[in-house]
């Protein structure tokens, strides 16, 4: 049966660039003297650190752990021991530190016991327990822990499971180098996620550009028939590896805006991601992937298994990297991916493509024209120039009417633009501004909330204060000059005294610093009490 | 005529019983505006603007004693809101108020804090932790940089420190073209 593709809106064709990594065939990266392995490799909360300073730790061993829902543990790369924690640069659009465990190998690269499980026999529940365990990230990307992505959640029934092996963007070729490599472990962790989501069919879509992985995956799935799953080509286009393009491309759903592809009954991952579930349910959790490693200032671009926490730099190195070149260093693609200033942070779960680029002169931005064709490329249908004139203007709410927390953020707009205007910054500036004054409202909030508590704390206060003055007043009044309570009184304190009387008795007892003294001594305190008497009578 | 008088008063006492009532009934307690510019301001608390809190501040911009550009933690972002809200016109801060500044928070010297709480009742929104002859800190999360405890300590031990700022508390900066110069801004 032959598929009726359906188009997303907008959308460009652009120069591929992947044919220059894709002359060898994925070879193991060797390992860094030193691996640097951020808590946070994915969204979402960082993981917390299980290890000491000093310790030994073996390849694929805990080393961090998910404290809260939204987490994954980070993984040794290999084995050796741990140097440091500390904050180091990590690849973030920020250029920001943050915590990283410093290892150092020690080149035995000792496995802990990695045992394959029975996933057939699995339950979902305890399919997602092990994949997060695992480390699993989606490796597309974005990066978002891929044991929530595979759980429907109460009512939702997952009809399709989509298998994202598009892989527009340029330069990237990871993924179609992964599955023309090793077809068979997408295959089968797809058939694990199916499992895990209770899905009713399965579709592996990829790009018409990638012949060679889309013929080795068809070839592939005649050994594992009868299962049920459908592998198609799509047409080549960017941004069809968009989650929500994708989506529309193979199935004709058009995903509500705010809402997730498992409301309409989709589920979309990764083909790399794919791959990494079947490693995790042969034990292996999450410790490398492959990054392509392009662009201009390396001799020899290609594919790579590397170990997370491999430094940028390093790989450059293992693929001819001219030093002198003036490059900017992306990670990504040259659309969504975004520029490193430290050539030494380390690969991480998100890595895809490390790729080096001639620098340019910027292009000078100009006015806009309203020539309207970043809304002809759009591929959610926004009105990108309405947009940028409200980032500009700092109108916060204008333009989340027109919809900015629905850009996917591609940059197919600013790739247009005739004008060069940074389209795309704009947005993720309008968004990150939007963010943090919702941030600071919600603290203004509980400010006011802790305000207005003290000052009722302290009416309350004074309040009890009056109440209770009054009642002793009143107290005082009924009781002051009554003779009964006056002998009352009396025998209280004699009580009192008596009580205070035997406890000193008591204390005199118990006191033993006196025991071991010698007859001098003896006779200066005998001397000391005497006159104590004395005085007292 | 003396129908027509008869049922004209006896429509106005109608109507007016009716006012009258939903009056009573539907009285709106408070001043809802005064509830909308508290909303915006920052709540601080820090008393720079010349009254007793943000409270009290939004109390007299609704009563009309105060102007809008009085509070330094705010700053234009809240001057434009309020401008806004009121249907007024944006104006530049007042500087007797102070200046605005990045928001920061204060830290405790714990090794020279004696323990005598007078920080811990200068605080408007008990971010102090501490008794009497016990050490002092601050919670950090609940902190809205008043200042206020500082005059009060005896032994100079609260500073102001920046807001630590970690990764996701990150923000894009404002891109920088040639179209941010001020003269394109003018135009």
């Amino acid at each position: 049966m032959k598929r009726l593709l359906r188009h997303f809106h907008g959308g460009l064709r652009l120069p591929e660039h992947k044919k220059i990594s894709m002359q060898e065939l994925i070879s193991e990266a060797p390992i860094p003297p030193r691996l640097i392995l951020p808590l946070q490799q994915h969204i979402g909360e960082p993981a917390e650190s299980l290890v000491s300073i000093g310790e030994r730790v073996l390849k694929g061993q805990m080393i961090a752990e998910a404290k809260s829902f939204v987490s994954v543990p980070v993984h040794a790369s290999t084995s050796g021991r741990i140097i440091c924690i500390e904050n180091r640069p990590i690849p973030h659009p920020s250029g920001l530190n943050a915590p990283c465990i410093i290892l150092e190998a020690d080149g035995k690269d000792e496995t802990i016991d990695m045992q394959a499980h029975d996933y057939h026999h699995m339950e979902p529940a305890e399919l997602r327990h092990l994949l997060r365990d695992a480390g699993i990230v989606g490796l597309g990307g974005a990066g978002f822990p891929s044991f929530i992505k595979l759980n429907p959640g109460p009512g939702n029934r997952v009809n399709t499971l989509l298998l994202n092996g598009a892989e527009c963007e340029p330069y990237i070729t990871c993924d179609a180098m992964l599955m023309q490599q090793r077809p068979h472990e997408i295959i089968k962790g797809l058939l694990v996620m199916k499992q895990a989501l209770q899905a009713e069919h399965c579709i592996i879509a990829v790009e018409d550009n990638k012949r060679l992985a889309y013929t080795t995956l068809v070839n592939a799935l005649e050994e594992h028939q009868p299962h049920k799953i459908e592998i198609i080509q799509v047409p080549t286009l960017y941004p069809t590896g968009g989650e929500k393009q994708l989506i529309k491309v193979v199935t004709g759903v058009e995903v509500p805006a705010n809402n997730r592809p498992v409301n309409v009954g989709i589920v979309c991952h990764n083909v790399a991601t794919a791959a990494a579930v079947y490693d995790a349910t042969q034990g292996q959790p999450l410790i490398s992937r492959v990054v392509t490693v392009t662009g201009d200032a390396v001799k020899h671009p290609r594919n790579l298994q590397v170990r997370f926490g491999t430094p940028f730099r390093f790989l450059l190195d293992q693929c001819g990297f001219d030093e002198r070149a003036e490059i900017d260093l992306i990670m990504g693609g040259p659309l969504m991916g975004f520029k490193i200033a430290d050539q030494q942070v380390p690969v991480i779960k998100t890595s895809n493509c490390v790729l080096s680029l001639k620098r340019e002169p910027r292009r000078p931005a100009m006015p806009c024209i309203r020539c309207a064709d970043c809304v002809l490329v759009c591929p959610v249908q926004l009105l990108p120039q309405q947009l940028y004139w409200y980032a500009r203007a700092q109108d916060f709410d204008r333009i989340q009417d027109y919809h900015l927390f629905d850009c996917i953020e591609c940059g197919a707009c600013a790739y247009v633009c005739p004008s060069h205007i940074p389209l795309v910054n704009y947005y993720r500036f309008a968004k990150t501004e939007i963010w943090a004054q919702e941030e600071e409202k919600k603290k203004a909030d509980l400010a006011r909330q802790r305000h207005e508590f003290r000052q009722y704390r302290l009416e309350r206060g004074k309040k009890e204060n009056e109440e209770r003055r009054q009642r002793k007043k009143e107290l005082l009044k009924k009781t002051g000059n009554k003779s009964d309570d006056r002998d009352a009184q009396k025998t209280a304190i004699e009580a009192a005294m008596a009580r205070v009387q035997a406890r000193r008795a008591e204390q005199e007892q118990q006191r033993k610093n006196t025991d071991n003294l010698n007859l001098a001594q003896k006779k200066v305190i005998e001397e000391i009490e005497a006159r104590r008497k004395k005085t007292n009578d | 005529m003396f129908e027509a008088i008869f049922v004209l008063t006896a429509l106005a006492i109608a109507f007016g019983l009716l006012l009258g009532y939903s009056a009573i009934r539907f009285k709106v307690k408070g001043d809802p505006v005064t509830d909308k510019i508290d909303a915006i301001l920052p709540q601080t608390q820090c008393g720079q603007c010349g009254y007793a809190g943000c409270r009290p501040y939004a109390e007299a911009i609704a009563n009309g004693e105060a102007d809008i550009n009085q509070c330094p933690p705010g700053g234009k972002v809240v001057i434009q809101a309020l401008a806004d809200l009121l249907g007024r016109d944006p104006v530049p801060l007042n500087e007797e108020n102070g200046q605005h500044a990045e928001k920061t928070i204060v830290h405790i010297d714990e090794q020279l804090c004696i323990g005598c709480t007078l920080c811990i009742q200068a605080c408007p929104v008990d971010a102090i932790l501490g008794a009497a002859k016990q050490m002092h800190t601050i919670i950090d999360s609940e902190c809205t940089g008043c200042n206020l405890c500082i005059a009060p300590c005896p032994v100079d031990c609260i500073y102001i420190v920046p807001v630590k700022r970690d990764i996701s508390q990150w923000r894009w900066p404002r891109p920088e073209t040639e179209l941010e110069k001020p003269e394109a801004d003018k135009s």
